[in-house]
């Protein structure tokens, strides 16, 4: 690892002061030189791996106090960007009201790993990809931008099949962060000049030409917390994946329905270990709403889900797996007893 | 059964010979430390190295270390508590479980910085005078183990699990207890201990 400077956060104004300082040679904020330290199990890998390399790094768990609320707030819920995931994946009302939250962060990592990590670093971990976290592979577009990748022709069983790009492959690896996109969750930023918010929905950037910029947001911003409106009873996560836990998604499934008498008021669907980006597949939800349920249906929604899916040499098995999750998990979510 | 796990026939053993070879790696600091100081350098240098004192085990301990330290490296290289163990150094096989507060933490991915002010319990902070800690007594009544490698981070780890409340069936312990890989497959075993010991400690 290499050396760098530590600070600790005393309040989010000299947070984003430290972050923001050298901002204009901090573009874009994956190869910043002053990164913020929550959880740390991205960062603190990434750097003993040699990948990040910044050479300052701001402490905000000293924010905690005002930035970890779980506040599930009637019709609406709020939560802290430095919520631990084990916090929130064992809140009595997020598990009742919010299971696809509370089963994304469940069934993401270890219990050491979820004490450690907050909802914030959780959305904004990098990739698994082997290519990028190996520093040996000289090829690889999100590393060193323009300098090819190494997963097109290489071992690419775990990679994406959705929106992918001809520069990048590598599959976004959270779960928390598909429970979010099909919530229509809204995140909250600050930043040197205040707090913004947009749809959570726009925060990640598929790779395109440009798989080095990963999110919307800018050197010297914080996420500070996530909201959902409405609750989400009927809602599942399902995740397929070599080991039964302690694993990466090969394909998981965050399901949420609005289910009235067997037909499908609201549906949402979003994918994960599949795509580059938290993934929303909009055309099944299209295909869902209105009908009535039945597992042909599931079925055509799930073919839907794929119709622009693209493998490659080793990861072309995750189409067909990704259709039986998705066809799966709508059968337990409309099997729900509510 | 005479319990000779604590000394060996010679009087030397390799716990002690690794702790002392561990503690000698603070000579040299102690030794720069009576050196007249340098020059305060005109910009902050990240090489330099930073004082944080550390609550281990009910002690403080005040170190000097290089910034990058982590919990591990610091209980291993700087205090001779060479207990934890380093495996992956990655987050990612749990043999460096160390509790922080009541929370289980992989302690290679904790910054010693980020650490301080904080409780931080160790394996050699479980037993009391010349009585294991109820999980230490299952693992050995169970014959939890084979190496012995992943031990020290698997019984951290399962303390937590059991006051987490998740210790209430197999597969819960299972389930909760995937952190901690055992490359001998000791698992059966593990479970086995994990529930041996779940009453005890929940009983307090």
């Amino acid at each position: 690892m290499r050396p760098f400077l530590y600070q600790r956060a005393t309040d989010p104004d000299m947070a984003v002061q430290a972050l923001s300082a050298a901002a204009a040679a901090n573009n874009p904020l994956t190869q910043a030189t002053t990164q913020p330290l929550a959880g740390g199990t991205t960062l603190i890998d990434l750097m003993k791996l040699d990948v990040m390399r910044p050479t300052a790094i701001v402490d905000i768990n000293p924010l905690a106090q005002g930035w970890s609320a779980i506040s599930p707030d009637g019709e609406n819920l709020r939560l802290g960007a430095l919520a631990k995931m084990s916090d929130v994946a064992a809140h009595d009302e997020i598990q009742r009201n919010y299971p696809v939250i509370a089963n994304s962060l469940k069934l993401a990592a270890s219990a050491q790993l979820r004490n450690m990590a907050t909802l914030g670093g959780n959305v904004m971990q990098r990739t698994r990809c082997s290519y990028f976290r190996d520093v040996s592979y000289e090829n690889c577009n999100k590393r060193k931008p323009g300098s090819g990748c190494a997963a097109m022709d290489g071992v690419n069983r775990m990679h994406a099949v959705l929106g992918i790009s001809d520069q990048c492959i590598a599959t976004y690896p959270g779960d928390f962060a598909q429970a979010l996109i099909a919530l229509d969750a809204t995140v909250e930023i600050m930043g040197k000049s205040g707090s913004r918010s947009m749809p959570f929905a726009e925060l990640h950037k598929v790779p395109g030409h440009s798989p080095d910029v990963e999110t919307a947001l800018q050197p010297g911003e914080l996420i500070s917390a996530f909201t959902v409106s409405g609750r989400w009873p009927r809602s599942v996560y399902l995740k397929a994946r070599d080991r039964q836990s302690y694993e990466f998604a090969l394909s998981s499934a965050a399901i949420a329905l609005d289910l009235q008498d067997d037909t499908i008021r609201d549906a949402r669907v979003a994918l994960g270990g599949v795509a580059t980006v938290p993934w929303r597949a909009r055309e099944a939800e299209t295909l869902l709403k209105g009908q009535k349920f039945d597992d042909g249906l599931a079925q055509r929604a799930a073919d839907a889900a794929f119709a622009d899916a693209r493998g490659r040499r080793h990861n072309s098995f995750k189409i067909a797996l990704g259709k039986r999750v998705v066809a799966r998990a709508l059968q337990q979510a409309v099997a729900m007893e509510i | 059964m005479p319990d000779n796990s604590s000394s060996t026939p010679s009087g030397f053993d390799r716990r002690a010979f690794m702790a002392g070879a561990a503690g000698s790696a603070l000579v040299p600091i102690t030794a720069r430390a009576a050196a007249p100081d340098p020059p305060a350098p005109a910009v902050q240098d990240p090489s330099a190295p930073v004082d944080v004192t550390l609550n281990v085990n009910g002690k403080e301990r005040r170190l000097r270390i290089d910034a990058r330290t982590t919990v591990l490296d610091a209980l291993r290289e700087h205090m001779g508590l060479t207990g934890s163990k380093k495996g992956c150094d990655h987050g990612q096989c749990g043999a460096c479980t160390v509790l922080i507060g009541d929370r289980r933490v992989v302690s290679c991915l904790t910054l010693a910085l980020a650490a301080e002010g904080q409780e931080i319990t160790t394996i050699e902070g479980l037993a009391t005078d010349d009585r294991l800690h109820p999980m230490q007594q299952a693992f050995v009544d169970n014959d939890a183990f084979q190496c012995g490698y992943c031990t020290p981070g698997q019984i951290m780890s399962a303390i937590a699990c059991v006051k987490e409340g998740h210790a209430a069936s197999e597969a819960d312990i299972r389930e909760y207890m995937s952190g901690n890989i055992c490359r001998c497959a000791a698992y059966p075993n593990i479970v086995a201990a994990v529930k041996q010991a779940a009453p005890e400690i929940l009983k307090g």
